[in-house]
């Protein structure tokens, strides 16, 4: 019974039908969720939520307890350490993998492994490797080196550096696939011409290929900064925020504060704290990537 | 539409016979050796009613808790589930989410038969009952290794002064002072069972009770910040996560000893050690024999279901049947909620832990005192001073201090 006239007004743009669900999921789940959240941060509501207003208390507290602080200096230190390090690892390895190697599917498939594994899983391997008594340090041991001490997860000065080795582990090979997809984007003839110029590798590498690449760089910046500012299950399984407090991070807290402490309102305020961060870093950068392309187009 | 009838009718008659045979989901964190074991009477006896008792065990408490409140508040509730009774299940009550079992409190006659009374208070909010306390736990002992001591030709001790003094001859021999699995909850409950014992009683109650930062802040407190740090250096190798992986260690002589509450000598039981001969425990640190009167506690979510309510009821009451308590308690290494039944078959320990409960040498449990938030921020507080030993013992009063103050 199709009408042959004029589709009607309303099914004209039939894409923008399509996303109406999405869009309304994102309105309600996304934003809804979030200004509830903020709004409940502002309570004293404990095991349930409760419209009890309490001022900027929950946040008071928040900034004067010591394992917040520390949460907060954990996540800026992995945080950087991993984005630095993940990305010089990945694009290494991709560079490597890109000279043509024989194999190369075997040693991709080797080097990308760990992201097959969940957090959880890699979080268990990790600590029993670094385990002082069935781990590394005892296999070194047993080779000769009695002296031979690594045991970060029981040094809580560096039992963060014990979580980031676990999650370079977990993370480079999906960095160095997304590298090498871009490596292998650009187009042969650059390297043609480079190599009639006398560029020595490196610098062709340094100067033109990666600013090339800059669309992989932002895709994999995306993925590897969530994946950071996330973390949190790899921290329950390696370490659980120990020994003592030195590896928490805040989604923990806002979890232990949620449902360990039944201190719904606290957990609010530390997870409004953590979308205030990622608005500071995300906002200034929107404006820059987006506001600039507006001029262009 | 006769063969649809038929089908009608067949359902109805199994629908019908599966009103008397009810699945229950039953949720609890008991999931060690010794507990399991306990828990295992309770599904026996309520297997034996006719119904069916589905296990849901969660290991950690805290992991249990998180779920069990979110499935309530999720509006997907289960059968009955264990709790520590007390404060944590107040803003469940609060919120009409947990059935009030009054009547079967009055038909079964609980407030003549428990025993200690606070017990049942603990379950009770305006009056009214809404959970059923199926045995005592109590955190105050010592559980000392004879094996590690007598490997170190050290004398077994008979109190915390004592057990000090040993510690450096247990560390010269290679042997772990003090075994402490590094959860927040197991150094605060050894913080909390020194405050107990090795001061006196006023001081627990009001710093725990009236949250008197006075006391809190005063000298005596300040001796029991003391013996945390020496306990501290004592338990500096312990690398263990899990309390009955630290038990182990003391079973095995791999360590001289343990703070721990009275469920650890379930872990004793299944290993076959005997009471006096390889093991003692000593109720409050040996020094101030004083129990708290902390303990399990079923509760049971409102239902829609008419059948699972009456498996509700049966199993409630159930609960508290004299025969039930006996196989459980022993078992579990707890004290049995009534007084008027016979434990004569209990071991070495748990005849102390009795005859403690007849004299009321007795303390509440913090778990009645502290809501869980402030009880998180003590776990916090005694995770960081057990891990970080450059934490001064005044540093880490002045933090309690705070965190007492704040306290409701």
């Amino acid at each position: 019974m199709a009408s042959s006239g004029r589709p009607s007004q309303l099914f004209r743009n039939k894409t923008k039908i399509a996303a109406i669900p999405m869009i309304l999921t994102a309105l309600v789940v996304f934003v809804g969720g979030t200004i509830w959240t903020i709004v409940y941060s502002f309570t004293k509501s404990g095991l349930l939520p409760k419209l009890k207003w309490y001022g900027l208390k929950q946040y008071d507290r928040l900034w004067s307890t010591t394992k917040w602080m520390v949460s907060i200096e954990n996540l800026a230190i992995y945080g950087i350490c991993m984005l630095i390090l993940v990305f010089i690892i990945g694009f290494v390895l991709a560079c490597l993998i890109d000279q043509k190697v024989r194999f190369e599917n075997t040693f991709r498939s080797i080097i990308l492994y760990p992201y097959a594994l969940s957090f959880v899983v890699t979080g268990l391997v990790w600590q029993w490797i670094l385990n002082p008594e069935f781990g590394l340090q005892n296999i070194v041991r047993d080779m000769g080196w009695e002296s031979f001490a690594f045991d970060p997860l029981y040094n809580a000065d560096i039992a963060i550096y014990g979580v980031l080795i676990a999650g370079l582990w977990q993370g480079s090979g999906l960095v160095m696939v997304l590298m090498l997809a871009g490596l292998r984007g650009i187009d042969q003839e650059v390297w043609k011409a480079s190599r009639v110029d006398g560029i020595p590798a490196w610098k062709t590498y340094l100067l033109i290929v990666i600013p090339m690449m800059r669309p992989v760089f932002i895709t994999t910046l995306v993925l590897v900064a969530t994946g950071i500012v996330k973390l949190y299950d790899l921290i329950v399984a390696q370490t659980g925020g120990g020994p003592g407090i030195a590896t928490e991070v805040p989604a923990k807290y806002v979890y232990d504060a949620m449902f360990q402490a039944n201190n719904l309102g606290q957990g609010f305020a530390a997870s409004t704290m953590m979308l205030v961060t990622v608005a500071i870093v995300v906002i200034p950068w929107a404006i820059l990537e987006f506001g600039g392309s507006k001029k262009h187009g | 539409m006769k063969a649809i009838q038929k089908l009608l009718c067949a359902t109805a008659i199994v629908s019908a016979g599966s009103a008397s045979a009810t699945d229950l989901e039953v949720m609890h964190w008991w999931t060690s050796g010794g507990e399991a074991a306990a828990v295992a009477e309770f599904a026996k006896a309520f297997d034996a009613t006719g119904h069916k008792w589905v296990d849901a065990a969660i290991a950690g408490g805290e992991a249990a808790r998180a779920v069990m409140v979110s499935r309530l508040t999720g509006g997907d509730p289960m059968g009955a589930f264990q709790f520590n009774h007390g404060r944590q299940a107040e803003e469940l009550i609060e919120a009409g989410l947990l059935r009030d079992i009054t009547d079967i409190a009055e038909a079964e006659g609980w407030k003549d038969i428990v025993n200690p009374p606070s017990l049942l208070d603990a379950c009770t909010v305006d009056g009214r009952i809404y959970c059923a306390p199926v045995n005592i736990h109590s955190w105050q002992w010592l559980w000392v290794g004879h094996k590690a001591f007598t490997d170190a030709g050290v004398a077994v001790p008979t109190n915390w002064a004592e057990f000090a003094a040993a510690a450096p001859a247990l560390d010269a021999a290679g042997k772990l002072p003090l075994a402490m699995g590094q959860q927040g909850w197991q150094q605060s409950g050894a913080f909390n069972v020194m405050m107990a014992s090795l001061v006196s009683g006023d001081v627990f109650m009001s710093v725990y009770g009236d949250k008197d930062t006075d006391v809190a802040g005063g000298s005596q407190v300040a001796t029991v910040f003391q013996a945390a740090a020496a306990a501290r250096d004592m338990a500096a190798k312990s690398t263990v996560q899990n309390w009955n992986d630290a038990t182990n260690l003391v079973i095995t002589g791999q360590a001289g000893g343990q703070i721990m509450g009275d469920w650890a000598q379930g872990e004793f039981a299944v290993a076959g050690a005997v009471a006096g001969q390889d093991y003692s425990c000593l109720p409050g640190l040996g020094t101030n024999p004083r129990l708290g009167t902390g303990g399990d506690a079923f509760y049971f979510p409102v239902l829609k279901d008419e059948a699972q309510m009456a498996a509700q009821t049966e199993l409630a009451a159930l609960l508290l049947k004299p025969a039930t308590q006996v196989s459980f308690n022993l078992k579990k290494g707890s004290l049995p909620v009534r007084g008027d039944i016979d434990m004569s078959s209990a071991n070495d320990c748990m005849q102390k832990g009795l005859s403690l409960l007849a004299e009321g040498a007795l303390l509440p449990d913090t778990n009645m005192l502290l809501t869980p938030d402030t009880a998180n921020q003590l776990n916090d507080l005694f995770t960081q001073f057990f891990a970080d030993a450059s934490m001064s013992a005044e540093a880490a009063q002045a933090a309690f201090v705070d965190i007492i103050a704040d306290a409701e």
